[in-house]
């Protein structure tokens, strides 16, 4: 970005010839006809989409109703929405949802240290850890689906097996699906971040191991005097990014769950599904997408200032 | 390090522990690939029964793939859609690039702007107004509408702007004295130059595509028209209780995805190491 501030800030010289001036204009034109598609693009599915997402949020509409049912009804959607069990419990399920991202980050860093020092085969390892994460999560969550089947399924037999006499109902429990989701969300997730953590690991400069070795540093003092510090941009950027994927898992819930049994999975994105596309409540879901993205955009503003004090470079 | 020779016994045992971990790790997927080739009455015998002792593996398959829901009409709008996507979002993307980084002109930076700000906005936020949208325009329901969704995402024009600005600007300046005009420049110079970069990003956006739930649930209702992420889902709400099926229809979906994968794993894994992308 900074040469294009740079750009920017440079003035025309004075006394620029026709010749110059044509010419530049000339860059302008192929610059707009080179980012035309992209922007056109954008503007329309998500620039106009966003606005109207924040008008529609203080309307009263339902989709069968047409263009004329639409019912202005000023911040009565946001005092209702907190009134609303279901969202507030929604809500509450998504901060629950955030302890996976500690989990499946320290799982992921443990993996990619051992990976990317301690081990032969590296290679299969990463995509070993990673295969959850580009297959198909629709395909994964049927799987689990079966496995977590209360009465046969293979996870509670092999629970009986052990002498657990009583397994959890797992996702056909109100008290354990959504832990249920979160195991699966962390069992794909790691793949990911290890990813991520081992590309961090291999930015650390290697002569600092070297001389944490000349003065007898052991393994547990390197890992947090230089692995851990040292990582702290890595680690934070995946604590945004999972932060952020938090706010916006569906796919699992919604073929596992359906937000079920008696909303115990139920997500913020699984409500406003739920809301406009089942209940047809367009304006009400609206609003529920507006809460949604305030979230988001906190958190990245957060992030901007968190960074200064919370990162080592 | 490089004083060690031969192999070192640590290593041995942390590789040995780190297999075993793998295994389980693995362990859904095996067992769905086991599943798949069962006959329905072995699929929940416990022990678990790692090898079949009665193989139904063509019956199988030949029933996901030709049967009431036929998977070979389902991979070929997967493939079609998947495809389009990705060579259409490869092309804007490295357009958008190639203007933001290697043009220099007014509003570049404004531009630019908007199209970052984008990046920020969860896509859920704003299926409303584009389903809305959709309906009127006369997208919805239409393999059309749903390439058109994925074809514009920023993230590629923010991995490819990367490669781009590592191209020497003095390959663009010489070629204009040669008379070459951007499009030109664009295509024969600087596009094979970053096209490492672009088949990693087509890889990811393939996968994503491929792997894509949300958008084909909210915008195709024809069952003739669905991708196979709400195949599957249909083929198991259909089968109800044939599991050695639906294993069958999750491994018909997911093994394209791991091919792929194993065959470009190096700039998959590279790819996401290098932008951070999650799709």
């Amino acid at each position: 970005m900074g040469q294009n501030l740079e750009t920017l800030s440079q003035k025309p010289p004075a006394k620029a010839s026709r010749k110059t001036w044509s010419l530049q204009k000339g860059e302008t034109l192929s610059g707009f006809l080179f980012v035309s598609p992209m922007l056109i693009g954008v503007s329309i599915l998500v620039l106009i989409p966003i606005i109207a997402t924040l008008v529609l949020g203080f309307a009263d509409w339902n989709f069968v109703q047409g263009f004329d049912g639409i019912k202005w009804v000023g911040i009565q959607n946001f005092v209702n929405l907190f009134q609303d069990e279901m969202f507030l419990r929604s809500v509450r399920n998504t901060f629950i949802f955030l302890l996976t991202v500690p989990i499946y980050m320290l799982v992921s860093m443990v993996l990619a240290i051992l990976i990317d020092r301690y081990v032969y085969l590296k290679g299969y390892f990463k995509i070993a850890y990673f295969v959850p994460y580009v297959s198909m999560t629709v395909a994964v969550a049927v799987v689990w689906q079966v496995l977590f089947q209360p009465s046969y399924g293979p996870i509670n037999e092999m629970l009986k097996a052990i002498g657990i006499s009583d397994p959890p109902k797992w996702i056909a429990d109100p008290n354990f699906a959504l832990i249920s989701i979160m195991m699966i969300s962390i069992w794909i997730s790691i793949g990911f971040n290890m990813i991520i953590y081992i590309a961090g690991l291999q930015s650390i400069p290697k002569d600092l191991y070297e001389a944490a070795d000349i003065d007898g540093a052991n393994g547990w003092t390197k890992f947090r005097r230089i692995t851990f510090p040292l990582l702290s941009p890595t680690s934070f950027f995946l604590l945004v990014t999972g932060i952020i994927a938090t706010f916006k898992v569906f796919d699992v819930v919604a073929v596992m769950t359906q937000g079920g049994p008696i909303g115990s999975t139920s997500m913020m994105v699984w409500y406003l599904y739920e809301t406009a596309f089942i209940n047809l409540k367009v304006g009400y879901a609206s609003s529920i997408a507006v809460v949604l993205f305030a979230f988001v955009l906190l958190i990245t503003f957060g992030q901007w200032i968190a960074q200064k004090k919370w990162v080592n470079y | 390090m490089q004083t060690r020779e031969g192999l070192d016994l640590r290593k041995i045992v942390v590789t040995i522990v780190m297999f075993v971990g793998s295994i389980l790790f693995l362990l859904p997927f095996i067992w769905m690939l086991v599943t798949s080739f069962k006959v329905e009455s072995e699929v929940f015998t416990y022990p678990i029964q790692w090898l079949p002792k009665e193989w139904n593996a063509i019956e199988n398959y030949k029933e996901v793939w030709f049967g009431q829901y036929p998977f070979t009409m389902y991979y070929w709008n997967s493939i079609k859609v998947a495809v389009i996507t990705t060579t259409l979002s490869c092309l804007v993307s490295a357009m958008a690039a190639y203007g933001f980084s290697k043009i220099k002109f007014k509003a570049s930076n404004f531009l630019f702007m908007i199209v970052l700000v984008t990046y920020m906005i969860p896509g859920q936020a704003i299926l409303i107004p584009q389903f809305i949208l959709y309906r009127n325009i006369g997208l919805f329901d239409s393999h059309l509408g749903l390439i058109m969704l994925g074809s514009f995402s920023v993230l590629g024009t923010f991995m490819l702007r990367q490669f781009f600005m590592g191209l020497h600007q003095e390959f663009i300046e010489s070629a204009k004295i040669d008379g070459a005009g951007h499009g030109r420049i664009f295509w024969s110079i600087a596009m094979p130059l970053v096209k490492p970069a672009v088949a990693t990003y087509a890889i990811l956006r393939f996968i994503w595509t491929w792997n894509d739930y949300q958008n084909p649930l909210i915008f195709i209702r024809s069952d003739r028209l669905l991708t196979l992420p709400i195949a599957v889902q249909k083929f198991t709400s259909m089968s109800g209780e044939f599991y050695s099926l639906i294993m069958a229809a999750a491994v018909s979906a997911i093994l394209p995805l791991i091919l792929i994968f194993i065959i470009g794993q190096k700039s998959v894994i590279e790819g996401i190491a290098l932008g951070g992308v999650k799709g």
